[in-house]
């Protein structure tokens, strides 16, 4: 079976201080080489903090920002990110703001209306139907098509925001956060037509969080990324509760859980090391109480731990 | 239309547009009505005064008409500032949009050049352009609207790259859309009102510059004339007969004017920001509108406690009833987490303590504050002042927005020290630095002299902490102060939280959304729904056994780590706006166990136990189990 | 401090030199040539090639424009052939009166502008408020040379408090004094509609700033509504008034020129009007690249200022 999606050392710098001419003054590596495949069906989590680069990520897979290196494979084909129409029909993009993704000058229709007339070309009438069938899968009214963006609330927003991904029939579909902008009882409704939709239209999800329980209940596995770098993959039901690197389980500590006391689970308070100025070795030695001199001068590669577990490490926990 | 509703209501506005569309008429329809040539001169009849038989305002130096000259001057000149603020909008836009949207390098090289052209004050530009091209009011607006194309340019390029940012137009991309397309159905309607408002606010100074053009000779020449070059010449009759001066000058005056009141009024009209009255001041302190006398006395042994709290929101013809009717005391010492969704009013009852909710539109209309049993709602502004970070102390959410962006923090730390004490300023230093220290800060004695935007959230949220540590407080108010920090850097910020507590004896309202965060750092817990508390008792016992079907359910929605993949049990529907609250209970129409009886009159929050309180009629416990 | 200084100057140079080619452009669209109008209209072909080549205009455009820039920064603008002197020394002298008149307005305009602005923001709604809006109004509504036209005829003539025009009085001592009485009018008409335009600018970015979350974090410190408004509100608004004062500068300086017509300050606008009537180039190009240059050396002034102000600008 090919893999939905492929990367193989994806990688993306930004320059930075750019003059008109010449070179830049620095780089920063928002996501070091990073492969990963997504089997069909499957829903991969990427799980981490803010800088980590997970939405560095997620946007070059919808092409909307371009790799520095690396390449990206959909069901086996090369994604060429130079026509929209046509990885636009491949893979799809949900995003976190729902109420920002959508053009406050324009209604519904003329939102849900855009793919289908561009990616797949449909007149009017069978646009027409299509978006009342999509309608119905989301569990939105019809009415609601005449409406202005600003009328909706964030949920309803969110599900108007599926709905235009799903409009472009693509197989895969990149939710970058998609329920961070929402409320708890809110964030489950939406969680659940998700994992519906996926039933129902055999979706392949790459589900992009920082949110450790979200990530735990959606997916099949998952991706803990830190500072560019991806640092441990494996299954969802192990990957928090036996963490093999450091920094995935100074993650499942410090999630606050009902139950468990209260306790800083960093003994050295610091945080992420300055991008403009990355540490040799493993960044995340300066945090972790298990560094030794290796890991501040070589950075470790990911490796297959033989039980389906990744970890990229010189020191793995025992899981 | 609604554009149109809003404008009419601005008076002022109305005013200028009922101006303006006067002189514009009559502009208009100048070559219908019973004028005199206007460049017919009659020098025996030079300088007649105004009201004078067969000449309404008299006539110039030439003796010719000036009702007639006014008349065609304001034609000309209308005609001119319209046309030059037409084309520079349009030509301005243009090139704002395109290098705004396409960025890089073809952004870099056109705004190198606007700004040479803005480098030129403005008028030297107009000038050399008029030196090249010769006199003349055609030359003159040429030269008008060029100058101008750089001021729309950058403005306009200023908008687009903010909305080109946007993510609607990441999707149109991912909708197949082409460049072009995005530009003219993405973009283009989301700039249009800009370009209107700045076409509208500049279109007077448009027919002042030419006016202005005119006046020194270089725009239109005689005998045609424009309002500028009727003043141009009468300037040298100023001293012996003003009228010539007056005529031209007032119709200017009034022409700019109205075109600038009119102006204000689309910019209101268009900026949504004004629509809901959030451009207003806020006052020192929330206003205090009770129409109900302050509820019952204070509970003497609680630290702060309220009683029955209303804070509204009035906007427009709107009330939103944020907080409607809270009681709440809080014991010295310990720690309250009130929860709840956004919307639930839980900030906005914290702030109200205070009273720093945003007023206008915020106002209290209802209940009491006290602390140790001194009523604060209502109080008198120094009271309160002398008790903000003294004695009830508050740390926000978002450190970047909340601490002062221009001083360093140790500036912030001894202001907060100063503002209540007097203490010479290298003595509060010195507090500020321990203070830095108290909260875990490396390097105190450098990082004093930082500005919060040289550190990191979770410095910056500990610098927050530090200052609501400042004059050991009895009360710390947390307004959501780990929310926007990441979950490695919120479980040291909240250790440190409950150490401080523990060893000042300091007692925290926790304002949170978050059952984990709340169980691990509260003694007691308040549960927010639609502005009212619907429960509240000990952490433990609610978590345990929550007695409101909305915690119930609330607890069962929240993904908790270690549970595996699963399906969520989600709450249908979605919170009640509260400017228009159902009668009984908010929560009704989401709740599986309504009935008949939970949509009439008003719900009381009765005690279950005797830590235990929840507001309705068929609680999921009867009693709390021993 | 000191590099971000000589960054901002290095920044100037090519700004300097896009101003010197668009002036350069612009006066060689002038059509028909210089040399027909210092002529005059009875001139023999051979006369005109002959100044032609004596002033260097039957070189290439590229080539006229090195020749002129090299000169340029030697200081030679060349020779005014109507006032027969050379072009720098009549800048310099104008400017000089222009300096003084547009200085003198500028720093009125910001000290009553911004004080006005601040006023009206924190008395919202109140008498104070409406009634700087309305001053406001009236002011960035009125002509400035009509304004001044009326200043005339009632402070002038009416009143008889300060001269008509001019900068010195023709008989007696040229003091400070002198200078003060004939500079009063001038000066405040000028100042007149840049006051309106920061006090506008000063207000809602007072209102804009009021609200914003750093503002309720001193008020939960307790900090006095004083404290609120002038040393927490005002430091922060003032980053985005003083570019502001920046673009007020050129307006400034652009009203001069009405305002030295209307008082017959003998000024640098008042000289180039002149110039252009009467055809003078040579004059026209030479001050207004002068006046340019001053005023991009002033907008680097202010760009110091602001990065003094505000530590996020990086140094």
């Amino acid at each position: 079976m090919t893999a939905a999606l492929k990367l193989t050392k994806l990688k993306k710098d930004f320059p930075v201080g750019k003059s008109l001419f010449g070179p830049p003054r620095a780089v920063v590596h928002a996501v070091q080489p990073v492969t990963l495949e997504v089997a069909k069906g499957e829903t991969l989590g990427i799980v981490g903090e803010s800088g980590c680069g997970k939405s560095t990520l997620a946007r070059m897979l919808v092409g909307l920002l371009p790799a520095t290196k690396g390449t990206i494979e959909i069901e086996g084909a090369a994604l060429d990110t130079a026509d929209p129409s046509e990885f636009g029909k491949k893979i799809q993009y949900v995003f976190q703001d729902p109420l920002s993704s959508l053009n406050p000058r324009k209604t519904i229709r003329q939102i849900m209306d855009a793919p289908l007339k561009h990616l797949h070309g449909m007149a009017a009438p069978e646009r027409r139907k299509r978006i009342a069938e999509i309608f119905a899968a989301v569990n939105l009214r019809e009415e609601f098509l005449d409406r202005y963006p600003h009328e909706f609330s964030g949920g309803q927003a969110q599900r108007i925001g599926i709905a235009r991904a799903l409009a472009a029939e693509a197989r895969i579909l990149i939710l970058d956060e998609p329920v961070s902008a929402l409320d708890v009882s809110v964030q489950a409704q939406v969680l659940n037509l998700l994992a519906d939709l996926k039933q129902e239209f055999g979706l392949t999800y790459l589900f992009i969080t920082h949110d450790l329980a979200v990530v735990e209940a959606v997916s099949d596995r998952i991706a803990v990324l830190y500072f560019g770098d991806l640092v441990e993959l494996g299954p969802a039901e192990r990957i928090f509760s036996a963490p093999r690197h450091p920094y995935t389980k100074l993650l499942a500590d410090s999630a606050p859980v009902v139950g468990r006391e209260l306790k800083a689970p960093e003994g050295r308070e610091t945080e992420l090391p300055d991008p403009l100025n990355p540490p040799p070795g493993c960044s995340f030695a300066a945090r972790c109480p298990f560094a030794s001199d290796r890991c501040r001068a070589e950075i470790p590669e990911l490796k297959d731990q033989g039980d389906g577990v990744s970890v990229a490490c010189f020191h793995p926990l025992e899981g | 239309m609604a554009f149109l509703k809003l404008l009419a209501r601005n008076q002022l506005a109305l005013a200028g547009l009922i101006v303006m569309g006067l002189v514009v008429l009559l502009a208009v329809l100048t070559p219908i009505l019973p004028l005199a040539n206007p460049d017919v001169t009659n020098t025996p009849a030079r300088f007649t005064p105004p009201f004078s038989e067969g000449a309404l305002l008299g006539t110039d130096h030439l003796g010719r008409d000036l009702l007639s000259r006014l008349m065609w001057g304001t034609r000309l000149s209308l005609a001119v500032g319209f046309a030059a603020a037409f084309i520079a909008a349009t030509i301005g836009a243009a090139i704002g949009i395109i290098s705004g949207y396409y960025g890089g390098r073809t952004d870099n090289i056109i705004m190198r050049f606007v700004d040479v052209l803005m480098a030129f004050p403005y008028i030297l530009l107009a000038l050399a352009i008029v030196a090249a091209l010769g006199p003349g009011l055609m030359n003159a607006l040429i030269a008008v609207a060029a100058v101008n194309i750089p001021f729309f340019a950058r403005n306009i390029r200023g908008i687009t790259v903010g909305i080109a940012h946007k993510e609607f137009v990441d999707a149109a991309r991912l909708a197949g859309l082409s460049d072009t397309k995005i530009i003219l159905t993405e973009i283009l309607p989301n700039v249009l009102p800009v370009i209107v408002i700045a076409m509208s606010t500049t279109v007077g100074w448009m027919i002042l510059e030419t006016a202005g053009l005119s006046f020194l000779g270089l725009g239109s020449q005689p005998p045609q004339a424009d309002l500028g070059s009727m003043l141009g010449e009468a300037r040298s009759a100023l001293i012996t007969n003003p009228h010539t001066s007056l005529v031209p000058g007032v119709m200017i005056l009034i022409i700019v004017m109205a075109i600038n009141l009119l102006g204000d009024g689309v910019r209101d009209a268009l900026d949504p920001r004004l629509k809901s009255g959030a451009l207003s001041r806020p006052l020192p302190a929330t206003l205090v509108d009770r129409d109900r006398q302050p509820g019952d006395t204070a509970d003497g042994t609680a630290l702060l406690e309220l009683s029955q709290l209303e804070t509204q929101f009035h906007i427009g013809p709107r009330i939103y009833r944020a907080v409607g009717g809270v009681d709440l005391q809080i014991q010295p010492g310990e720690c309250l987490g009130l929860i709840g969704e956004s919307g639930s009013g839980k900030s906005v009852t914290a702030l109200s303590i205070m009273g720093l909710v945003a007023s206008p539109p915020g106002k209290i209309t209802g209940g009491s504050v006290y602390y140790r049993g001194e009523e604060l709602v209502g109080a008198p502004y120094e009271l309160l002042r002398s008790l903000r970070g003294r004695k009830v102390a508050y740390i926000f959410q978002d450190p970047l927005a909340t601490l002062h962006p221009l001083y360093t923090v140790g500036d912030q730390l001894i202001e907060a020290v100063r503002v209540h004490r007097r203490v010479p300023k290298h003595e509060a230093r010195a507090h500020a630095i321990e203070l830095l220290k108290s909260v875990r800060i490396p390097n105190a004695e450098d990082r004093v002299d930082n500005y919060p935007h040289e550190m990191s959230g979770g410095m910056r949220q500990r610098v927050g902490i530090a200052m609501a540590l400042a004059n050991d407080p009895d009360v710390i108010i947390a307004d959501e102060p780990t929310t926007a920090l990441d979950v490695t850097v919120q479980a040291q910020i909240l250790t440190l939280l409950d150490d401080l507590r523990r060893d000042r004896g300091v007692a925290i309202l926790f304002i949170t959304h978050d059952f984990g965060v709340v169980a691990q750092l509260c003694d007691r817990v308040a549960v927010m729904y639609a502005g009212r508390i619907v429960e509240q008792g000990t952490t433990d016992d609610i978590l345990a056994h929550p007695a409101h079907p909305y915690t119930r359910r609330l607890m069962a929605c929240v993904p908790e780590l270690g549970g595996g993949r699963r399906r969520l049990e989600a709450i249908p529907g979605l919170p009640p706006v509260v400017d228009k609250l159902p009668a009984g209970c908010a929560f009704a129409d989401r709740c599986d166990k309504v009935r008949a009886a939970c949509r009439q009159g008003n719900i009381t929050l009765d005690e279950i136990g005797a830590t235990r309180r929840v507001r309705c009629i068929a609680p999921e416990i009867e009693e709390l189990p021993a | 401090m000191g590099r971000y200084i000589l960054r901002r100057l290095l920044s100037a140079i090519p700004v300097l030199i896009g101003i010197s080619i668009v002036v350069f452009v612009i006066m060689a669209m002038i059509p028909g040539d210089p040399a027909t109008a210092i002529l005059g209209s009875y001139a023999t072909p051979e006369n005109v090639a002959e100044l032609n080549r004596d002033l260097g205009l039957d070189e290439p455009l590229v080539q006229r424009y090195f020749i002129w820039l090299g000169n340029l920064v030697q200081g030679d603008l060349g020779r005014s052939f109507n006032l027969n002197r050379p072009v720098l020394d009549e800048v310099l002298e104008r400017f000089n009166a222009t300096l003084i008149l547009a200085g003198t307005a500028f720093i009125l305009c910001s000290f009553l502008g911004i004080a006005a602005g601040v006023i009206s923001a924190a008395r919202q709604y109140g008498f104070a408020d409406k009634a700087i809006t309305f001053a406001v109004l009236l002011g960035i509504s009125i002509p400035s040379f009509f304004l001044g036209m009326m200043m005339i005829l009632i402070f002038a003539v009416n009143l008889r408090w300060f001269p008509v025009s001019g900068m010195w009085p023709i008989y007696g001592t040229r003091d400070i004094w002198a200078l003060i009485d004939h500079l009063t009018m001038p000066a405040l008409a000028l100042a007149v509609v840049a006051t309106g335009v920061i006090a506008r600018l000063s207000r809602s970015a007072m209102l804009e700033v009021l609200r914003q979350d750093f503002i309720r974090t001193a008020r939960a410190k307790g900090v006095h509504e004083r404290g609120i408004i002038w040393r927490h509100a005002l430091r922060a608004a003032m980053v985005s008034i003083i570019p502001v004062l920046g673009i007020q500068a050129g307006f400034v300086l652009s009203g001069a020129v009405y305002i030295e017509r209307v008082f017959q300050w003998p000024g640098i606008g008042q000289m180039l009007v002149e110039a252009i009537l009467r055809r003078d180039i040579l004059l026209v190009q030479g001050g207004v690249v002068f006046v340019a240059a001053c005023y991009v050396l002033f907008n680097i002034i202010v760009d110091v200022a602001q990065s003094l102000l505000d530590p996020r600008i990086k140094t």
